[in-house]
């Protein structure tokens, strides 16, 4: 035991039981993992039924990875409130003022916070996204044989998992910018919900969306426009950096 | 000890603080005082880091607190504005705290009995009443055992057992050597607690002497001398150093002169007095003189506005 003082390392320790202590995140992160397994057993059940009204080329056309990662849209928005909330609900309580008089450096506490959040939501959704396969799998095996050794396949589960945690860290990154759940909560689907409409009025612009890169990461069979997965990966890495830099800009010259 | 040096902040147009130099000594409870939006609150903000200033600095123990490698234990704040998230129970939010300084559970569940706590740690913070929200601020404030303490308004809210234990608390701990600064709009709070007074007003400060010095100031009143004959009676009474009004009515204020001397030199003379009154200034009244010229929000005498 050393001396008491801050280290990055406690400061995450406090995040964590910060994160651990409070109801309506671990409720919210049960309602993701929920989503994510239980609408692919329920859609790969949906597609099973569908089997003999379906043409041959119908049924050669379904896509593993549509139907047992069909809980990734609901997922997201659960995420994307976590992340939010996980600096604003600070905000909004004050709580701030104690976290930035006890680590007054301020640093700190956004990556303590990014990566805590960062590694419950990764860890929370590859456990789903992998059991989400599984599960709708062995539901689709009674027409189909698909593997997950199948190309992309493998990769468009990780993507899946990786794209949450995106989109977590991109809505901590707002919360801090904004410091205003409402706000932060709105922006985030905006990017998320909005933005994608803009690909009928300008395909380039569309091609490098946040969403357009998400898209490309979970898609098994990549065709035409649509960006390679390494490609789509750095550029949503690039998007949650540049938030990030907003953020760690915000928090350092505001006032609390 | 906390010392801020020429200290400024602007919002824009407005000045909340302007220009502050005072130095707040340990062993001492130090009192913070000045009307609402005099700019208490914004002082100490900035002397914990969370406010910037527009120009000057401030530090504590001779750093500026953000610098402090443990900064829970050089000050323990507790802001008039609550800091604590709602959803999460007392002494959750005192282990996160605590966290952040490797300070053990033991500290936890010592600061949560030393402020009565002990029934309520595990419920969530959002249902505390005033009095016990502000408790866990003093728990929270007291996690590091710091060496200076600042508390913005801490007898808001509690009881009249809580406040005498808030006093006795902030004695005991100022006995102990720490540097005390406390803030209160009310005066007469701040003569029941606090040794040594700054005052702000608009900003800047209006006075920084001990509460000593003060009450000296206050009890230099004015005698009131009721005769029907205040001709002759203000004729001997006047002399250096002594002022004698007449308001009519038989009346005499006579300031400079003890009441005592009054009567006697009335006795001598043999003129009858029907009244002899020491009118003393309460230290709110004191107060009041010192902030006059300082009040933000001032409220209107009803006979102003009637006339």
């Amino acid at each position: 035991m050393t001396a008491i003082g801050v280290t990055p390392r406690r400061v995450v320790r406090s995040e964590w039981i910060k994160l651990a202590t409070l109801r309506s995140t671990t409720l919210t992160f049960a309602v993701a993992v929920a989503a994510m397994i239980g609408l692919s057993v329920l859609v790969a059940w949906a597609t099973i039924d569908n089997w003999t009204s379906m043409s041959p080329a119908a049924r050669r056309s379904v896509a593993v990875e549509e139907v047992v990662l069909s809980g990734r849209h609901l997922a997201q928005l659960a995420i994307g409130v976590v992340g939010v909330m996980a600096i604003t609900g600070e905000y909004a309580t004050g709580m701030i003022r104690a976290t930035l008089a006890a680590v007054p450096e301020r640093m700190p506490v956004l990556w303590a916070k990014l990566g805590i959040y960062a590694a419950a939501t990764l860890a929370l959704m590859l456990v789903a996204s992998f059991t989400g396969f599984f599960a709708g799998n062995a539901v689709l095996a009674e027409h189909w044989d698909f593997h997950l050794s199948d190309p992309g396949v493998l990769r468009s589960v990780f993507g899946a998992a990786i794209s949450l945690t995106a989109v977590c860290l991109l809505g901590t990154a707002l919360g801090f910018i904004l410091r205003n759940t409402a706000g932060a909560i709105s922006t985030l689907f905006g990017i998320l919900m909005v933005l994608p409409l803009l690909r009928e009025f300008s395909p380039v612009i569309g091609r490098y969306l946040p969403t357009s890169a998400i898209d490309s990461l979970l898609t098994a069979r990549i065709e035409g426009e649509m960006l390679r997965p390494l490609p789509a990966f750095l550029l949503l890495c690039a998007y949650v950096g540049a938030a990030i830099g907003g953020a760690a800009f915000m928090l350092l010259r505001k006032d609390a | 000890m906390i010392s801020v040096e020429d200290l400024t902040k602007r919002y824009g147009e407005k000045t909340a603080v302007d220009g502050l130099t005072f130095t707040v000594q340990p062993g001492i409870v130090t009192g913070f005082l000045g009307p609402n939006g005099a700019g208490k609150s914004t002082t100490m903000r900035m002397i914990a880091g969370l406010d910037r200033p527009t120009s000057g600095r401030a530090l504590v123990d001779r750093r500026p607190y953000v610098e402090d490698p443990a900064p829970l234990r050089r000050v323990g704040l507790l802001l008039e504005a609550k800091a604590v998230h709602t959803s999460r129970t007392a002494r959750n939010h005192l282990r996160a705290l605590a966290a952040t300084h490797g300070i053990g559970r033991r500290r936890v569940e010592e600061v949560i009995e030393l402020t009565g706590l002990q029934d309520v740690a595990d419920k969530r913070a959002g249902g505390f009443s005033l009095g016990m929200g502000q408790r866990l601020g003093i728990a929270s404030a007291l996690l590091g055992d710091p060496a200076n303490l600042m508390l913005d308004e801490p007898v808001n809210g509690l009881d009249p057992e809580g406040v005498l234990w808030m006093r006795r608390l902030l004695r005991g701990l100022a006995a102990e050597g720490r540097t005390i600064l406390l803030s209160s709009h009310l005066m007469s709070e701040m003569a029941m607690t606090a040794d040594h007074l700054i005052v702000i007003g608009r900003g800047r400060l209006i006075a920084d002497l001990s509460v000593e010095e003060l009450t000296a100031q206050a009890s230099r009143g004015h005698v009131r001398v009721r005769t029907p004959d205040t001709g002759p009676l203000a004729g001997l009474l006047a002399g250096p150093g002594v002022n004698v009004e007449a308001p009519g009515n038989g009346l005499l204020e006579v300031t400079g002169l003890e009441s005592d001397a009054i009567g006697e030199l009335a006795r001598r003379h043999d003129l009858p007095l029907y009244e002899l009154t020491p009118v003393r200034a309460s230290l709110e009244e004191a107060f009041m003189e010192l902030t006059r010229d300082a009040v933000e929000y001032r409220a209107v005498d009803i006979e102003e506005v009637v006339a």
